[in-house]
């Protein structure tokens, strides 16, 4: 997947979630540390170009809510920012791949923390199966096939396969 | 669930949190570590509800055979809102002069299955007696005139803070340097972090030997204080008056009380700071207790977000302390 | 005379015994030669290539002494045994299976005991044990004050009658001035000579502390003793030696300072003379970092300067004899709060391979010298040199050492045979080991194993 091609996913997913909620009253995106965070920058970016309205845009860290404490390093990438109280609010939850679905579960986790929001969506860059968790995205910019020791990189250049670095 | 694994790393293998020292051998490295975890827990204890489940399942016990309200109940604190369970075993040191060593004591509180244990001792050297003979993380709370490292790991985040950067800044320890963990603990802490730090005492409240210790000396408060962008005043404790180390408290804080006189002569910026509980009017006027500058109160909030920083790495980062995120 | 106990109670070899192959360093000098003993315990036979038969020792125990030196067995002037009172760290039986397993065949058991070595019913009690254990040639030293509390003499005339050459308070200096010069006074009037020996501490300056005082304890967060403390006293006991007349000996010297200041004293003729211990030549106060209670030791573990000065007042002379201070103590009491474990190690398993290892070895004393320190000028200081500490010659008591001075071995405190395992070495790896151990021509350790 090219850098364009994930430019002209984003504006798909961006149109979706404005058609999804009948526009963008009440929606928050909050990207994931560390992958979530330029793409829910870009279709921030999106939305505000779309409808010419600047969407309340924040990150979560789930290090605190993660299921594997204990048995992996894990350290919080950064502060956790919540633009305001999410009660009743519509929360897009925004990350780079979707995979096993423990992340997703952790972030909501966090995100109820942060008050009951009305409804909570999810957008991902690529889902790549091998779900453990009954999670499944709502925007999705590729569904893209892949072995479970396979590596996926999305960055600004596109989204590349490798090995997993063990 | 492996507890309290533990792993080499960049830090050493630290399942413990002893001395200053033990976050080398880049000390510097290992105290920032601490401080950027600390930011997390700092929006953590300012939400409605200031808990995350990160160490559900765990048990941390505080264990004080020196009674010292603030610093448990900051721990407890920590590590309760990192929602671990809490278990107070209450000692005196009378019950284990008259029975149980030390060592049956951690055997004991260990069979029950614990995960970190935060001690507190009146004799230096017991946390790690305790580290040697337990399997849980041990953290050290404050031992004699030891060490007393979660203070200055606090002291240099509430530096932090307000300041910035440690490095290049100059730190004046005030009062009784020789009987003082927070003295021991904070000049290891500081100097790692670049500042210079100048002990400020009547030379019978400094330690016999300075021998290896990388600060100034000096017995003139006055002349040190329009250097500093920092105060650190040290408790004064009344006993010192009847070891002769001192003649009265009145002459102590004629010399070495921060006077409002003494505060006026500090730079607009420098911070006061003291680790509690201060006796006003003898270290510190009650009126510079309440100065702007004065982030004593600071002190106490950010512990608690710094202990929670230091149970989480112990007993939460995965590896020993920090960990290769690579892996 | 009155004192001598060889030989002793139930100590019979029946056969004698021929100590073949081994290099005899004594107080006379050093030659090859092998040792025959009769059946009796006497020296019969000093020779190169004994006949057995021509000395009608056709059935001696035939002892190896290949590659070793055989010595006047160990004489340790400064050993807590324990016993009455603390038999939990240490009896008079483990303690003298510990001494002859180091090569001592003679120890002088301090007087800290509970009750108090103060009366002649305790010293009695103390030499009883020592006889029935009969391993060593169990010695007393008698308190100079009653209780070893420094107020009122202790009846030394009694005790002195039961054998006891030496006084101390051992654990405490005795702290007022007037009451030591008493002391020394009383004591060289007595019908025997007899030696006062101080374990020199001014408390008022040592009070509270539980380290050396310096670099390590400011480090460390804990309270010191300064080395003044211990030289005041020895000074203090220097100038009283010179007014009284009667002879000082000061137990283990820890500071350069006192070295120095028994120097001069020698050097002007008084009557005084000194130990050191070997942890005090061995290990610095840098030990403490790791609050380990096995390095809390009084005198305290001093800086490397002070051991320095120690290696060269034994070289010299300044030091007359290397004392244990085997000082067992159970584990439940020294896994303790730094601060509230009691002082003292384990020595006599280990003394004789020390000080190969750290002053032979580097060449700074001679195995002579060393066992000079060890053997026979101990001897004199206790007042048994009568019998211990003697010549390997013909007609003398075969009070002997045998041991292999370049085997190596490590120090494993489970298997020492003390009561206790509080060694300061565990883990270290030293040269030298005791290969046969005579009391009386019996042998007490027989290929480094404890007979009995």
């Amino acid at each position: 997947m090219s850098a364009e091609d994930m430019q002209r996913a984003t504006w798909r997913m961006a149109h979706e979630i404005i058609e999804r909620n009948h526009g963008l009253d009440d929606v928050v995106l909050i990207g994931l540390q560390t992958g979530g965070i330029p793409l829910a920058a870009r279709l921030a970016e999106a939305l505000a170009k779309i409808e010419g309205v600047e969407v309340p845009t924040g990150c979560v860290d789930v290090a605190f809510y993660r299921d594997d404490i204990g048995l992996r390093p894990v350290l919080p990438e950064a502060v956790t920012d919540i633009p305001g109280d999410l009660n009743g609010r519509t929360v897009v939850l925004v990350d780079d791949v979707l995979f096993t679905g423990r992340t997703i579960r952790a972030a909501l986790d966090a995100l109820i923390d942060h008050g009951r929001a009305r409804q909570v969506q999810l957008a991902v860059m690529i889902d790549r199966g091998h779900r453990e968790l009954p999670i499944r995205p709502d925007f999705v910019g590729k569904n893209l096939p892949t072995r479970r020791d396979e590596a996926v990189d999305v960055n600004d250049e596109g989204v590349d396969l490798g090995e997993m670095v063990k | 669930m492996s507890r309290a694994a533990s792993a080499s790393n960049r830090h050493g293998d630290l399942r413990n949190l002893l001395s200053i020292a033990d976050l080398g051998p880049d000390i510097a490295a290992g105290i920032d570590e601490v401080m950027t975890l600390a930011d997390s827990f700092v929006e953590v204890s300012e939400r409605a509800n200031p808990k995350v489940p990160a160490l559900r399942g765990r048990t941390v016990v505080s264990l004080f055979f020196e009674d010292s309200t603030r610093t448990r109940l900051s721990f407890e604190t920590a590590a309760k809102r990192l929602s671990a369970d809490v278990m107070n075993f209450s000692v005196n040191t009378s019950s284990v002069k008259k029975g149980e060593s030390l060592r049956d004591t951690i055997e004991t509180i260990e069979a029950m299955g614990v995960d970190a244990i935060v001690v507190r001792h009146a004799s230096a050297g017991v946390p790690r007696q305790i580290a040697q003979w337990a399997t849980s993380a041990v953290i050290n709370a404050g031992d004699g005139w030891h060490e007393h490292p979660t203070q200055a790991l606090l002291d240099c985040y509430t530096i932090r803070q307000r300041l910035g950067d440690l490095a290049g800044r100059h730190i004046a320890i005030v009062g009784d340097i020789k009987h003082s963990r927070v003295a021991r603990s904070n000049i290891a802490a500081f100097t790692a972090l670049g500042a210079e730090v100048t002990v400020v005492a009547p030379p019978t409240l400094l330690p016999p030997s300075l021998e290896g210790w990388p600060v100034k000396v000096s017995h003139d408060l006055d002349a040190v204080l329009p250097t500093v962008d920092v105060c650190y005043l040290l408790r004064m404790q009344r006993e010192r008056m009847h070891e002769a180390l001192i003649p009265s408290l009145r002459e102590y804080t004629a010399l070495f009380g921060l006077t409002e006189a003494r505060a006026s002569k500090l730079a607009d910026h420098a911070l006061i700071m003291h680790p509690g509980p201060m006796n006003r009017g003898v270290e510190i006027a009650a009126q510079v207790a309440d100065h702007p500058n004065a982030v004593i109160i600071d002190q106490v909030r950010n512990g608690v977000a710094v202990r929670m920083a230091v149970l989480f790495l112990l007993l939460g980062s995965g590896t020993a302390w920090g960990g290769d995120l690579d892996a | 005379m009155p004192d001598v106990q060889t030989p002793r109670k139930g100590i019979v070899s029946g056969s004698g015994v021929i100590i073949r192959g081994g290099r005899i360093i004594d107080r006379v000098g050093e030659r090859v030669a092998d040792v025959a003993i009769s059946a009796d315990g006497v020296i019969v036979g000093v020779d190169s290539a004994l006949d057995a038969g021509v000395l009608g020792l056709d059935d001696a125990i035939e002892l190896d002494a290949t590659g070793c030196i055989i010595s006047s067995g160990l004489v340790d002037i400064h050993t807590h045994l324990r016993e009455p009172g603390r038999e939990e760290a240490e009896t008079v039986e483990t303690g003298s299976r510990a001494a002859a397993l180091g090569g001592y065949t003679a120890v002088v058991a301090m007087p800290n005991t509970e009750p108090t070595i103060d009366s002649a019913a305790v010293v009695q009690q103390v030499l009883d044990a020592g006889v029935a254990a009969g391993l060593c040639d169990v010695r007393v030293a008698g308190a100079i004050t009653v209780d070893r509390s420094g107020t009122t003499l202790a009846p030394m005339a009694e005790m002195a009658a039961l054998g006891v050459r030496m006084f101390t308070d051992d654990g405490c200096g005795v702290q007022d001035d007037r009451l030591m010069r008493r002391a020394l006074e009383y004591s060289a009037g007595l019908s025997v000579p007899v030696t006062l020996a101080q374990h020199c501490e001014v408390e008022a300056l040592s009070e509270g502390g539980h380290m050396h005082e310096g670099e390590w304890s400011s480090r460390l967060g804990l309270p010191g003793i300064p080395a003044e403390a211990e030289e005041l006293m020895v000074f203090r006991d220097i100038a009283l030696a010179r007014l009284t007349g009667a002879r000082v000996h000061l137990q283990h010297l820890s500071t350069a300072g006192s070295v120095e200041l028994v120097r001069q004293a020698k050097a002007k003729g008084l009557p005084v003379t000194a130990e050191a211990t070997p942890h005090h030549f061995t290990l610095t106060h840098a030990e403490v970092a790791s609050y380990d209670p096995v390095f809390k030791v009084n005198p305290p573990l001093r800086a490397a300067e002070d051991v320095a000065a120690v290696k060269a007042g034994l070289a010299d002379g300044t030091i007359d004899a290397i004392a244990t201070d085997h000082a067992p103590h159970t584990a439940e009491v020294k896994e303790a709060p730094f601060d509230h474990a009691p002082c003292g190690m384990l020595g006599l398993e280990t003394a004789l391979a020390l000080g190969i290892s750290e002053l032979v070895d580097p060449g700074v004393i001679t195995m002579q010298q060393l066992l000079a320190l060890m053997s026979w000028q101990p001897a004199v200081i206790a007042g048994i040199e009568s019998v211990h500490g003697r010549a390997v010659a013909v007609g003398e008591p075969a009070h002997l050492v045998v041991f292999d001075p370049t085997q190596e071995w490590i120090v494993d405190p489970a298997k020492l045979a003390s009561r206790s395992h509080n060694t300061p070495y565990a883990g270290r790896s030293v040269r030298g080991r005791v290969r046969h151990t005579l009391l009386c021509g019996v042998p007490m350790v027989m290929n480094g194993e404890a007979q009995r």
